[in-house]
């Protein structure tokens, strides 16, 4: 399927690359209906692969690329439910969740993140599965998740492990702080800078010089550098349903969805 | 090294500049989110663009609870 117009997201393949744009009101946060659409978008990967060098991953909103999960959805699917019935869902979701962002992770053609605004938690986990981060400056990082008494459980840890210092990751994670793309640059994470409003232009440049190399090499390449760091990954999925069970989780999800903010970022 | 008081100006000059507010509108003991308009995301943005402009980090924690120009300049001014 080489293009597809959906309600969270579409893509269109064009001379062997592929523009994936994320484009859910307010802040493309994932939940279900992103999800099922990006399980869409690896579907379609058998049918894609033989043809694409390259996919660029951006966002239609306005205020960034994505605000990260669907609190609200998640409280308020959660609240209707039993304990049990609560943490076997959210394992689903996250295990759901985990072998979507595997799979862009491993793809064989390489993946740019083109960055602006807001690229919180899940949003930004999804950043991190690309090969390159290219943000504007107007860009923020950060992983919020211990305001809520969870870690990032989308995957973020073990790919921010896997590509930078632990003192950097160290300092997003246990202040909750976001980080301008400047800082990201000098810590590794954002491989180039744009001005303002130009990821996507510099990410359309940077796929055209990427296109013109073998893609068996490229391949190769890309898998050589980039291990997947899937037993981190399974454990991170055990560490966030241990927290999710405890009840200060749906005690501040309920307050992060009853905030009257439409999107509700400062500390 | 800038004083206490360029960096107030400067704050008020960015913040007039990028949210088409009159400068002369613009006090230091003003509330920001009132007087700007501004939401959390918006604020953010300023937060971006006071780090590029004055060339450093201001966690967001920094800011937390603050909501005049003057105090804002002197969280900046602590990391100059």
């Amino acid at each position: 399927m080489k293009s597809f117009n959906g309600k969270a997201l579409r893509w269109e393949w064009r001379d062997g690359v592929i523009e994936l744009t994320l484009d859910r009101e307010p802040g493309n946060e994932i939940g279900t209906a992103m999800l099922e659409e990006l399980e869409q978008f690896v579907a379609a990967f058998p049918a894609l692969i033989p043809e694409t060098a390259v996919c660029i991953i951006s966002s239609n909103r306005k205020h960034g690329f994505s605000a990260g999960a669907d609190l609200r959805e998640l409280y308020q699917s959660a609240a209707q439910l039993s304990e049990k019935e609560r943490l076997a869902g959210v394992r689903a979701f996250i295990e759901r969740i985990h072998a979507v962002f595997n799979a862009i992770d491993a793809a064989p053609f390489t993946t740019i993140a083109a960055v602006h605004g807001v690229c919180f938690g899940g949003g930004f986990e999804l950043a991190l599965t690309c090969d390159i981060i290219i943000a504007d400056k107007m860009a923020r990082f950060a992983f919020p998740e211990l305001r809520l008494g969870l870690i990032p459980g989308f995957g973020g840890i073990p790919r921010l492990k896997r590509d930078l210092g632990n003192a950097f990751i160290r300092d997003l994670l246990l202040t909750g702080r976001s980080v301008n793309a400047s800082r990201g640059q000098s810590a590794g994470l954002v491989a180039q800078l744009a001005a303002e409003g130009e990821a996507m232009r510099i990410a359309r440049a940077t796929a055209a010089q990427i296109v013109k190399f073998d893609a068996v090499t490229r391949a190769a390449a890309k898998k050589f550098i980039k291990p997947i760091p899937h037993e981190e990954l399974g454990r991170e999925i055990d560490l966030f349903c241990e927290l999710f069970a405890r009840p200060a989780v749906m005690a501040a999800l309920k307050k992060f969805a009853e905030s009257t903010d439409a999107m509700p970022y400062l500390p | 090294m800038r004083t206490l008081e360029q960096t107030t100006q400067e704050v008020l000059d960015l913040a007039s500049k990028h949210f088409n507010v009159p400068a002369s509108s613009l006090a230091p003991e003003d509330d920001f989110f009132k007087k700007l308009g501004i939401d959390s995301l918006q604020t953010l943005e300023m937060l971006s663009r006071l780090e590029n402009h004055f060339g450093i980090e201001l966690p967001d924690y920094e800011v937390q609870g603050v909501s005049d120009f003057r105090t804002l300049a002197s969280r900046i001014q602590s990391r100059l």
